[in-house]
């Protein structure tokens, strides 16, 4: 059995003399008789060979050869090799959170590329180094908004992930918070109801592009009445779609936040992801999270330190702008990594893949008795189409044809019943896509 | 170093997709396309390769240095860890599919995990049951302290404080404020330890909670916790644990044994999975059973025939914590180091994680004012009080520090000493590593009464020296446009 401690018998002996105690027991007197454990019923510990050989037996009860069209918010994406070499790197991931600067300039200037890469994505001024995933990312933009303009209404667009929106209301149970829920129509935001619900009692707009039913919108008319009661908008984003898709600077959206899961990061049954969030410059000092600022030393060279910490609980304890403090680093690594080796036109390249391969679907679904395919607006990777029968029940027959077919929606909106969200990314291939049809026909109808 | 942006040059590239098979049959109506394509670098995979390699030099870390940096517990990541991190039956699971009708037979291996891992951690520390949603401790105790509120407002009680030690870590007040409790700091006493009487003077049935650290930040045990736990109860209060040192007290004993009822863990601490730089981390929270209820969905249940499943069937949840059930790859590795320390192996880490501070502490307290004169646990605190005479502050001899190959301690907290210095030695250090370090801690002492400039000045032995980070504030530069 290995514990990874150095300590030999001798060097125990030696130390204690040092300390001045006789046994490693009496280092723990202050811990009295009565407070010992109750029980501590642990299995004896194993070589690493057979804890591998144990988990990799676990490893192989869980289904990883279906073909992926479940999305819903997390995408199976091609990740190039560089993402998981370079993001290993123990120099990497061993390091704390870079507090001393001179010792941490490689975690410090790879979070400040981030932000920048986050940005320039985005199309705002200033990002932070993290949160801790899509949701929760969107629930500190909102709390974000309550802050600068000191106001306590909500309005959330009903096509936000209803993942995101459970987080938001189960994080604000104990706040005076009053959400509304602004209903779709064909698939995107309904002004009316927006404009009819908006006044200066509002903080601000929750909105999402593409939105939760894959459709894509240009929220430009809609950011302009927001600014109109000086509410802030807020919008999460699918970042790889940015590669093609209006960003939200471009719309004057005011906060953005979004999951970097399809940034490089493997789904991993939900985790580790990455929370990203980038504002204006002038909300800046509102903002969760770490950030990192350029400046430079005595000599003037260029250094990279955590700044604008006066916002943070380490600080400014119960009035710091969140209680954040280990965000998701390496995760915003491999999304810098990846971003990188993608470039500029590798981004264009993978979000164009994204959209052809999903309207090649599309038009092969469509042909589908009974299938009808949602064209009421123009989607990305994710479209929604209604069936013949109970999503749920044809889900689990593809399962036996090999693939994971996609999202009941009725499981957060209860009046779609036979609704079904579909995502096709650039891994799947023509064939896969041609088998998915035919599978998905024999399903419905053989 | 260069920036990735200003070694790019148009036209190169590095990732090649797979060039499409399929038709093109429609393009996006243009009001809806960015203006133009994103500015990202161009390089070759070798200039990317070389440009995160080379910036990775400049980090200290674990694998290369000494990083005693208190209350982090930055102690070895063993490799073996990493390796199942990486197994596709984990890394390419979809986290929907055990949600899918018929799914959850699919994800058996990865529901197994997190349900032994709540079995597991409920043992270590004496509670019920574990939700493992949270993605750090920060969140952990966000999600704490909204169970504690759920709890009270199943009683139709409203209370309005939470009891926060002065020694806190300050995300104890943050989490607590965001959850929207008032916080009322208790003064410790002059032992380092929670002052009673003070305590006495706050609590009444207007207390939701008290949230402690055990050991506290200056790595004392309270031995007084259970009347303090006594105490909040009497009132209808709950006994909240940040377990940010657990490394200290592990098969010494339990926090649900001492009467605490609710408590989050931080598996990147305690229990070896790397810190990456600031996460990601893991931050699970333990209940007793009073609470079980409340616990965030879903929950992982079994069934008679032994096979797992989600239930999200609990209407008195405090709902989601995160998207899906926490951060499943940190968590694995956990499984995986706990699987492999076992029962023995866990008690003889606190034991030589302990052994470890307090021969620091042995070593160097005739130089270095200790925080309280008495036997610490996994950690030590020093104050610059003797050396600030000559003006030399903690961070002069954290800089010096980092000229002799060490990251620095914790510096500056806990906030009730002055120039604090923390230092967290760990069980995975030798002894010859720790002789070194307090050799470098002597050295800073003599430079600080013969030569005090050379610690002003340090450190001069990497790239770039002490920066001005007023400047970093004022003029917000945080991005490249």
């Amino acid at each position: 059995m290995s514990d990874f401690i150095a300590n030999t018998e001798k060097d125990t002996k030696e130390m204690l003399e040092a300390i001045g105690a006789k046994t490693l027991e009496d280092l723990f007197s202050d811990i009295r008789e009565h407070q010992k454990p109750k029980s501590f019923e642990l299995v004896s510990g194993k070589s690493e060979f057979e804890v591998i050989d144990h988990i990799k037996k676990l490893a192989a009860k869980n289904a990883t050869n279906l073909v992926c069209f479940l999305g819903a918010g997390y995408y199976d994406h091609l990740i190039p090799s560089v993402v998981d070499h370079l993001s290993s790197r123990s120099e990497f991931t061993t390091a704390y959170t870079p507090y001393q600067p001179e010792c941490s300039q490689g975690t410090l200037q790879a979070i400040f590329e981030y932000q920048s890469s986050i940005c320039r994505l985005t199309g705002l001024e200033i990002a932070n180094a993290s949160l801790y995933d899509g949701g929760t990312a969107l629930y500190e933009a909102m709390m974000m908004a309550r802050r600068i303009t000191g106001r306590n209404r909500v309005l959330v667009d009903s096509a936000v992930s209803p993942i995101y929106r459970t987080i938001i209301y189960s994080y604000t149970k104990n706040l005076d918070i009053e959400f509304l829920e602004i209903p779709v129509v064909h698939g995107q935001t309904d002004r009316n109801s927006l404009r009819k619900n908006l006044n200066d009692q509002v903080a601000c707009v929750i909105l999402q592009n593409p939105n939760f039913f894959g459709a894509i919108d240009d929220h430009a008319d809609i950011v302009e009445d927001i600014h109109r009661v000086k509410a802030l908008a807020i919008e999460s984003v699918y970042p790889l779609s940015l590669g093609l898709l209006k960003t939200p600077g471009e719309m004057g959206i005011d906060i953005a936040t979004g999951e970097g899961q399809s940034l490089g990061l493997p789904l991993s049954f939900g985790g580790p992801y990455l929370g990203f969030m980038a504002t204006k410059r002038e909300f800046a000092r509102k903002m969760p999270g770490r950030i990192v600022g350029q400046t430079t030393d005595a000599a003037n060279r260029t250094g990279y330190v955590l700044t604008l910490q006066a916002r943070e609980q380490h600080i400014r304890r119960e009035k710091a702008t969140s209680n954040i403090c280990s965000n998701e680093a390496l995760c915003a690594l491999r999304a810098l990594i990846y971003l990188t080796a993608l470039g500029k036109n590798g981004l264009l390249e993978v979000a164009r893949l994204n959209y052809e391969k999903a309207e090649f679907a599309k038009s092969l679904l469509s042909k589908i008795k009974g299938v009808t395919v949602k064209q009421s607006s123009p989607t990305f990777n994710e479209f929604t189409v209604l069936l013949p029968k109970d999503p749920a029940h044809v889900i689990a027959r593809m399962i036996e044809k090999g693939f994971a077919a996609g999202f009941s929606l009725e499981r957060y909106y209860k009046d779609m019943k036979n609704y079904m969200l579909i995502a096709v990314t650039e891994k799947r291939t023509k064939e896969e896509i041609v088998r998915y049809a035919e599978s998905l026909e024999s399903a419905l109808w053989s | 170093m260069e920036l990735i942006f200003n070694k790019s040059v148009s036209g190169r590239r590095c990732t090649q997709f797979p060039a499409n098979d399929v038709p093109v049959l429609k393009e996006i109506p243009k009001k809806y396309l960015r203006k133009s394509p994103c500015n990202l670098p161009e390089v070759s995979e070798m200039d990317v390769v070389r440009h995160f390699t080379n910036l990775s030099k400049l980090n200290f870390s674990v694998d290369s240095n000494f990083y005693p940096l208190g209350s982090c517990t930055m102690k070895y990541n063993p490799k073996f860890t990493e390796d199942v991190a990486r197994l596709e039956g984990f890394t390419k699971l979809h986290p929907l599919l055990p949600q899918l009708r018929l799914g959850g037979i699919l994800a058996q291996g990865a529901l197994e995990v997190l349900y032994e891992m709540d079995r597991i951690l409920s043992e270590i520390t004496g509670m019920d049951a574990f939700t493992l949603q949270p993605a750090a401790g920060a969140h952990g105790e966000l999600a704490g302290v909204m169970l504690i509120a759920a709890y009270h407002r199943s009683l139709n009680q409203k209370r309005k404080y939470i009891l926060v030690p002065d020694s806190a870590h300050g995300t104890n007040p943050a989490s607590a404020a965001i959850v929207g409790y008032e916080i009322i700091n208790i003064a410790s006493n002059k032992n380092g330890t929670m002052d009673i009487e003070a305590l006495k003077a706050h609590l009444n049935q207007d207390v939701a909670a008290i949230m402690m650290t055990c050991p506290n930040t200056l790595g004392l045990f309270e031995s007084d916790i259970d009347t303090i736990a006594k105490l909040a109860h009497a009132q209808g209060a709950l006994m909240y644990y940040d377990g940010a040192n657990l490394n200290a007290i592990l098969g010494k004993c339990r926090p649900g044994d001492l009467g605490f009822d609710v408590i989050h863990l931080n598996l990147h601490k305690t229990f070896a999975t790397p810190h990456g730089g600031g996460g990601p981390g893991s931050g699970p929270v333990g209940v007793k059973k009073e609470l079980i209820e409340f616990l965030p969905i879903s929950r992982i249940e079994k069934r008679d025939d032994g096979t797992l499943y989600l239930d999200y069937k609990k209407p008195q949840s405090i709902g989601y914590i995160s998207s899906f059930y926490g951060n499943f790859l940190v968590i694995l590795k956990a499984y995986a180091y706990i699987l492999l320390l076992g029962k023995e192996g866990l008690i003889r880490t606190s034991e030589h994680a302990v052994l470890n501070a307090n021969y620091v502490l042995a070593k160097l307290k005739d130089i270095y004012e200790p925080a309280v004169e008495k036997t610490c646990m996994h950690e030590c605190v020093f104050s610059a009080s003797r050396q600030i005479l000559k003006n030399v502050h903690a961070l002069d001899i954290a800089k010096y520090l980092i000229d002799c190959g060490i990251h620095p301690p914790t510096i500056y907290f806990p906030l009730i000493v002055k120039e604090a210095l923390m230092i967290e030695p760990t069980e995975t250090e030798s002894k010859e590593t720790l002789d070194h370090f307090i050799h470098c801690m002597r050295e800073a002492n003599r430079l600080t009464q013969e030569n005090p400039e050379v610690l002003k000045k340090a450190p001069q032995t990497m790239p770039i020296s002490r920066l001005d980070e007023t400047k970093a504030a004022r003029d917000m530069n945080c991005a490249s446009l």
